[in-house]
């Protein structure tokens, strides 16, 4: 049993190719929220420090200093949270995709791959925070320039930190801010030995989370069992035929709603468009049109029970894969040509 | 039309010290502002901005479904990405030839209403605050700390707190009360956004035609419960910012300069009248004119235009100093508007984006963004391609819907020279009337004080779209969608308002699919490089001839001053920009300078 943790650096790169949604759910949550974790609300997890450029007091190198630290070793032990997907730097002759600070030998960008080879190997735990930094998510759709990537992509998908512990996905585009802060803790909790290792799935997202699909928690359900489905948006009924993905998806929004018990996706008459899987968002679009198989397991739904099941099963496999053009070296296969 | 000259020749000799902020913290997205500092007269003598990142939104978007463009182009931006649905569902309903039932769009409009409200609320006082806190202002100005400890706060009986050293101290980074208040602020309000599009930041419900939100008593309950919180917290918020933002102006005289630029406003509109808005292009300055918070240009504090098809018509996207290889010999996409009127190669509807990646230059090209611009004929000799700014929205909203004198619902109105804003009764408060009036600056201060004015704006108009989305659930109007085939070929395009300035989204739809997409958010507005005819962008402008107010010297500056005129456009960089301050090398003589632990 390794040592209990007593503090922790949290160091946070948003400069993925992302938009910083995810930075900006954790300080939505609630259960628990940043202020329980930084201000030692929690009992039995670590002193914390946060390195976050949207809610860091220090500016330019100032804050960049911290990174420049962990990366000589200086600052230890810390965890690695990844934001945004990450671009593939190999595909053109120079200039950067994506930067996070200025290399003051060159006066040129730091390219944010640079600082994941850098820290990833030091870091006591890595977690990629949302859909893009996951699998790719948006920006590693067909046809996109850059060559974008997951995390487990790019380091490998069986990675493991320092510690022992595989890169931690926590997917959704956004990330679902509680679910986000609620693995966050855990992690915390097993930095101090009050926690066994962190359980992950294949996509390695944590397993309480994810192991449920968003129809199985979703409360338009009856409706779907009675074979009442919506033609039109904005009613209560199952909206499976305007396009929700729920049956398929593995996800909890639809019964934890989005945030304090509010909002979501089906629950409140969104289509899930498959936000949190690795197939996002390829295999879901076009995301208005009714999944295909949907409507044979809406007909059947009552007497097919068993074949359904099989059926999904087979669907979800496929939509737990990203596209292949998500992966590093030199050749960009997105589909993309000027 | 004049110029306003900001600064004067320098008294003394230049030694600049080049200095750099990279990344620019407390945004949404990385900037870097690369700066030559002039110590001796204290000003910034030069700035450039550069951008981090690039995406490439415009090419994966080729040939993808059309009505999957607002849940797309939502991803542009994590703090208002919802500002990027509603926009791109507005140019969806254009080209789709559709008009959501009026349900629909009250319910999107409190949902943009609840995007206004946490958006700034959370920017001001959890990321701009921190630079007025006592924790900073004690590191760079411990003059102005004292002066703050002995001046009380004119308003003390509004907010609570005695001074202005107490504001300043409950404005400190999680230990400070009011910054922990405003963080729980900031979740009540995405509640409220969540009631409406289901998702914050990028809603789950909002479609081309419309909305799945379910329109129930229990839902717009639950939303008017908690804007009375945020009612009640404004007639504290408001009075607070007042004071301590006259306060910096009192101690620091000059103040004003900084961040001050020439007049030049860009409004794009906000929250569609369902009454007047058909999305027929032909009809839209009409319906823009309708909008509850008016579309402008100001142009030197006077307004040129409120035609929606005036300011979609003189956009244009200047290359410059951008890593982009120019379109002006690519094909056009669209000839002439539907009125008949000719559409430029460089408006967004033509427009062909073709990444060049390379090194970064600051005298060649040295960023990810583009320089829009709005090309306006003006007098003679003047400049034709105007570097409008949106001063991070507000103070733009405001000018734009004051001058214009067309708003009026009870809550708020236009007079032709202010807004006025009326709250009513609150659980522990009585009503009251705030006045935003026109400034005599587009600086820093204002920038910032016209944003805690709008967080009260929004939630005045909040309060009247509830009502009248009651109005049409007790009347039993709760269709809120409308049904639509994609057409094979057309255009369209979206305004809107996003929490930081002036938002569009230009589409053109051909074989049913989508041929061309582009979205123009604030920030390339602000956060652009010096375009080819070598104006440079807002931030560079108004941060350029910023007076240097810091105590510290090179060693240990901090570069306060510059700080709060960048923040003060409230950048967002996922749809922009990098600035960049180096690490304080002197360029002319040896002396080097170090910032905090950087070696
Ligand atoms: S709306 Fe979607 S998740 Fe909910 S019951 Fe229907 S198919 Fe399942
Ligand atoms: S329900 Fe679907 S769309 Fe909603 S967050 Fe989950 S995976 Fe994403």
């Amino acid at each position: 049993m390794p040592k209990p943790i007593k503090e922790i650096d949290i160091l946070w790169i948003t400069a993925g190719l992302g938009c910083d949604g995810d930075t900006i759910a954790i300080t939505a949550a609630t259960q628990p929220s940043l202020e329980d974790i930084l201000m030692g609300g929690i009992p039995g997890i670590p002193k914390v420090n946060f390195h976050n450029p949207f809610l860091a007091y220090e500016n330019g190198a100032e804050f960049v200093a911290f990174f420049e630290r962990a990366a000589e070793g200086q600052i230890e032990p810390f965890i690695l949270v990844i934001e945004g997907s990450i671009p593939n730097e190999e595909i053109k002759s120079e200039g950067y995709w994506a930067a996070f600070g200025t290399n003051s030998d060159t006066g040129q960008p730091i390219t944010t791959n640079e600082w994941i080879d850098r820290l990833a190997p030091k870091a006591w735990a890595v977690v990629a925070a949302g859909t893009c930094a996951t699998y790719g998510g948006i920006h590693a759709m067909a046809g996109n320039p850059t060559g974008a990537m997951g995390l487990a992509d790019y380091l490998g998908w069986a990675w493991k930190s320092k510690a022992g512990i595989p890169i931690v996905c926590v997917p959704g585009c956004p990330v679902q801010p509680d679910n986000f802060m609620e693995t966050l803790l855990y992690l915390l909790f097993q930095s101090t030995g009050r926690a066994p290792m962190i359980p992950l799935d294949e996509a390695l997202r944590p397993t309480w989370l994810f192991g449920q699909t968003v129809h199985e928690g979703c409360d338009r359900g009856g409706y779907y069992e009675q074979a009442e489905f919506d033609e039109q948006y904005g009613s209560r009924k199952c909206i499976v035929k305007l396009g929700c993905w729920g049956p398929v998806v593995q996800c909890n929004v639809g019964k934890r709603g989005w945030m304090g018990g509010i909002g979501g996706c089906p629950n409140v008459g969104g289509i899930c468009i498959g936000c949190t899987m690795p197939g996002f968002p390829d295999k879901f679009m076009p995301f208005m049109n009714q999944p295909p198989g949907s409507l044979l397991s809406s007909h059947a739904v009552m007497t097919y029970g068993r074949a359904i099941h099989a059926l999904r099963r087979f669907t979800q496999a496929s939509l737990n894969k990203e596209p292949s053009w998500r992966k590093p070296g030199p050749e960009l296969t997105s589909g993309y040509s000027e | 039309m004049s110029t306003q000259t900001i600064t004067a020749a320098p008294a003394k000799p230049r030694t600049l010290v080049d200095m750099n902020w990279d990344p620019i913290t407390r945004i949404v997205g990385s900037l870097g502002i690369y700066t030559k500092i002039d110590f001796a007269n204290k000003e910034v003598a030069e700035c450039y901005s550069t951008s981090s990142i690039f995406r490439g939104y415009s090419i994966f978007m080729k040939g993808k479904d059309p009505r999957d463009a607002h849940f797309i182009t939502s991803r542009i931006c994590g703090i208002c990405g919802d500002n990027h649905a509603t926009c791109a569902m507005y140019a969806q309903n254009m080209a789709f030839g559709i008009r959501p039932p009026n349900m629909a769009e009250w319910i999107v409009n409190l949902g943009e209403a609840a995007e206004y409200m946490f958006d700034h609320n959370i920017f001001q006082d959890n990321l701009v605050g921190v630079d007025f806190c006592e924790q900073m202002v004690k590191e760079t100005n411990p003059g102005v700390w004292d002066k703050a400890q002995r001046t009380e706060a004119p308003h003390a009986k509004d907010h609570g707190y005695k001074t202005i050293a107490d504001i300043m101290t409950a404005l400190n980074p999680f230990t400070g009360e009011f910054y922990r208040e405003t963080l729980q602020v900031s979740r009540y309000t995405r509640e409220m956004f969540c009631l409406m599009e289901g998702r914050h930041v990028h809603p789950s419900t909002l479609y081309p035609g419309g909305v799945g939100t379910v329109p129930t008593v229990q839902l717009f309950t639950d939303y008017l419960v908690r804007l009375m919180r945020y009612v009640e917290f404004m007639k504290k918020v408001v009075p607070l910012h007042d004071d301590l933002f006259d306060f910096f102006y009192e101690a620091l005289p000059g103040y004003e300069k900084v961040g001050q630029r020439r007049i030049l406003l860009g409004c794009w509109g906000s929250f569609n009248d369902p009454y007047a808005c058909d999305y027929k292009y032909e009809n839209m300055n009409a319906w823009g004119n309708k909008m509850f918070v008016t579309p402008g240009v100001v142009v030197d504090g006077k307004l040129v235009t409120t035609d929606l098809v005036d300011i979609n018509l003189g956009i244009r996207i200047l290359l410059g100093s951008s890593y982009y290889d120019d379109w002006q010999n690519e094909p056009k996409f669209v000839d002439k508007d539907p009125l008949g009127n000719p559409v430029d190669q460089r408006h967004p509807w033509n427009q062909t984006t073709v990444p060049r990646p390379q090194k970064r230059d600051f005298n060649g090209n040295y960023t990810w963004v583009m320089s829009p611009r709005w090309y306006h004929e003006g007098e003679p000799g003047d400049k034709k391609y105007l570097a409008l700014d949106t001063g991070g929205g507000p103070i733009a909203r405001f000018w734009a819907t004051a001058l214009a004198g067309k708003v009026d619902i009870g809550y708020v109105k236009a007079t032709g020279h202010s807004v006025k804003i009326y709250l009513p009764q609150t659980a522990m408060k009585p009503e009251v009337e705030f006045e935003w009036k026109i400034p005599k600056w587009s600086n820093a201060i204002e920038r910032d004080r016209a944003r805690t004015y709008f967080q009260a704006y929004a939630a005045a108009c909040a309060l009247y779209f509830c009502e009248q989305a009651l109005k049409e659930l007790h009347a039993g109007n709760t269709k809120t969608w409308t049904e639509f085939k994609v057409p094979d070929e057309a255009i369209g395009c979206g305004f809107h308002e996003a929490v930081r300035g002036v938002l569009s989204h230009h589409v053109v739809i051909r074989e049913g699919k989508i041929a061309n997409y582009h979205p123009y958010p604030p920030t390339p507005w602000n956060a652009n490089p010096r375009d080819i005819y070598g104006t440079p962008g807002p931030y560079e402008d108004a941060v350029q001839n910023t007076p240097i107010f810091e105590e510290n010297g090179p060693d240990k500056f901090k570069g306060i001053d510059i700080m709060r005129a960048v923040r003060s456009f409230d950048p967002c960089l996922p749809c922009g920009v990098h600035m960049y301050l180096g690490n304080g090398k002197v360029l002319e003589t040896n002396h080097s300078p170090m910032f905090g632990m950087m070696k």
